[in-house]
């Protein structure tokens, strides 16, 4: 053999040494047990150990008013627990990247992302124990006397807001930061000199500088929140009516695994569709978005 | 607006308030969770009742379990660190090999493949444990149908546990490996190629030195993403329970300083790994 051929041979084998643990991860962990699960929402089960293929679990889904209720809910929560958070976030990301110099910025920046190095458990259990009856905020709006007797905090619709903010904050604030600080001052400068208001600025130079950042932000964030468990069904407790809690609920606890999967695929289509629109608004690409994450 | 342009007083007034104001939001949750591990009451709330150790100690005369004494919290602590060793070491080896696939092989599909590379990240957790765990129990029953294998490794419990987080951990692996081999100088390869060095010991003494704050970076955020995960954990957990399952059920059950003193256990932890992570950064980056 010349030695072109054994070069040629040697490089397709440490290729496909390098392709095989890839396509085994891939494969194994992600391509079939989606493929599992999608077999098994598009079967019934008429006996033990005897399905037929049928589309009777996503019937339930439109037919029941009790699950499709529940997936709406999920998805407008997530809806505005994205857009507050965007509000909410921008400021902040302004702050970092333009108004502080050098090390009052990074300073900031790192304490913005110390709590996220905590486990979303310990924050939960934060919030816990400051809203709930006995907690700290009631008692502290009793001493202030804004109200007579303590008041639950916990288990309403706009805790559970609170909380999937809180988990998103960061989500949100490290796309805009650097998409923020690739715009050119000189461009916000040249438009006051011309005498445009701060508004006028916002709206015709900043949004559009930042929307890739914005929507990296905001599919980012969407995503987290409508597969969010822990944060709902904790501080929501039983009035939370979250979609996971659904999917939960049908493959560990009543074991429908049929029912579950197709939950399972409903919500990920969800999730896919808004990651699809969202990229399609600003004609990004997909790998773009995820790298500036 | 930004400094060079004038900004009335308020305007600047707002900003300094509402930083203040933001900074509270974040860190009053774990200020509370730290100041109530010390609390000397039964309950996590307020009143303060004055300063103890007990719910780290333990206090026999007044029936306190400390945290060191929970055996069961303490144990949750060690299947989680297995867990995450598990995992780590198998995404930073997964990461680093995707990563020269990537940057180094040229094959047709290279750009469908790494695309679906980054599928994990965007299929919520939940979703990724249920596929994985109906999956997983397909092969079981088959083997089991067919050859009469009883693979308990395939029910819900570690195993599981670990590939199911390794799942979507190796693409945050192979995202900050490859991004760092790209910005690699191949020249000084092919340096040391025509100075006569061969293929692995290039690869030892040139490669693996200028990877090596990108593998150890991805082994800390790959330890402690899988240190932290609940989503996709609690759809595959069997008997033993990792920190953040086992913390969550007592949640449930009602509050108990304990669960505090293991927080302020695990922020501890999590300070000490990103401080270490952040010294060995060059500050350039």
């Amino acid at each position: 053999m010349d030695s072109a051929v054994r070069a040629r041979w040697h490089g397709r084998l440490s290729l496909g040494l390098l392709l095989a643990p890839a396509i085994l991860w891939l494969g194994a962990l992600v391509i079939l047990p989606h493929v599992e699960l999608g077999v098994l929402s598009f079967r019934e089960r008429v006996s033990p150990h005897n399905y037929v293929a049928s589309l009777a679990q996503y019937k339930t889904f439109f037919t029941d008013p009790l699950y499709w209720n529940v997936f709406v809910r999920t998805a407008l929560m997530s809806v505005a627990a994205t857009v507050l958070t965007l509000l909410l976030a921008f400021p902040i990301a302004w702050t970092i990247a333009k108004l502080s110099t050098g090390r009052a910025g990074s300073l900031l920046f790192i304490l913005c992302l110390i709590p996220f190095w905590v486990s979303e458990t310990v924050r939960t259990l934060g919030w816990m124990i400051l809203l709930r009856e006995s907690g700290v905020l009631p008692a502290l709006l009793v001493k202030l006397g804004i109200t007579a007797a303590p008041v639950e905090l916990l288990y309403h619709d706009a805790t559970i807001l609170v909380g999937l903010i809180y988990t998103s904050l960061l989500f949100m604030v490290i796309p805009l930061i650097s998409s923020l600080e690739s715009l050119d001052n000189a461009l916000i400068e040249a438009a006051y000199d011309l005498g445009a208001g701060g508004f006028a600025i916002l709206r015709t130079i900043v949004i559009p500088h930042a929307a890739p950042g914005i929507t990296a932000g905001c599919i980012v964030v969407f995503m987290l929140t409508l597969g969010n468990y822990l944060t709902p069904t904790l501080l929501g407790g039983k009035n939370s009516q979250w979609f996971t809690e659904q999917i939960y609920t049908q493959f560990i606890t009543r074991f429908n695994w049929e029912q579950g999967a197709a939950f399972g695929f409903l919500l990920l289509g969800l999730s896919t569709a808004m990651v699809v629109i969202g990229l399609k608004i600003t004609g990004q690409r997909f790998g773009d978005v995820m790298r500036r994450t | 607006m930004i400094p060079s342009l004038p900004r009335p007083a308020w305007l600047r007034t707002t900003t300094a308030v509402y930083v203040v104001a933001f900074l509270a939001f974040l860190f009053l949750p774990l200020v509370v969770v730290a100041v109530f591990a010390f609390n000397d009451a039964p309950y996590p709330a307020p009143p303060w009742r004055g300063f103890t150790l007990d719910w780290f100690l333990g206090n026999s005369s007044k029936g306190r379990t400390g945290l060191f004494a929970d055996s069961e919290l303490m144990g949750s602590i060690l299947t989680s660190c297995i867990v995450a060793l598990w995992v780590t070491l198998l995404s930073v080896l997964l990461g680093t090999a995707n990563a020269f696939l990537l940057e180094r092989g040229r094959f047709p599909g290279k750009q469908a493949l790494s695309v679906l590379m980054l599928a994990p990240l965007v299929i919520p957790g939940v979703i990724l444990g249920i596929s994985i765990l109906a999956f997983a129990s397909r092969i079981a029953e088959f083997a089991d149908d067919t050859l009469g294998w009883e693979l308990d490794f395939l029910r819900p419990g570690l195993p599981l546990v670990v590939l199911g987080q390794f799942s979507f951990i190796a693409t945050i692996a192979t995202l900050t490996i490859s991004a760092r081999l790209r910005r690699f100088d191949r020249t000084l390869e092919e340096a040391a190629f025509n100075l006569g060095a061969s293929k692995p010991a290039v690869f030892r003494t040139i490669v693996l030195p200028y990877l090596r704050p990108a593998l150890l970076g991805s082994a800390a955020i790959s330890f402690l993403m899988s240190f932290e995960d609940f989503n996709t954990t609690l759809m595959l957990v069997g008997a033993d329970s990792p920190l953040t399952v086992m913390m969550y059920g007592r949640m449930r059950e009602g509050a108990s300083p304990v669960l505090n003193a293991v927080s302020l256990f695990l922020m501890a932890a999590s300070a000490v790994l990103a401080l270490t992570f952040m010294r060995r950064r060059p500050p350039a980056h």
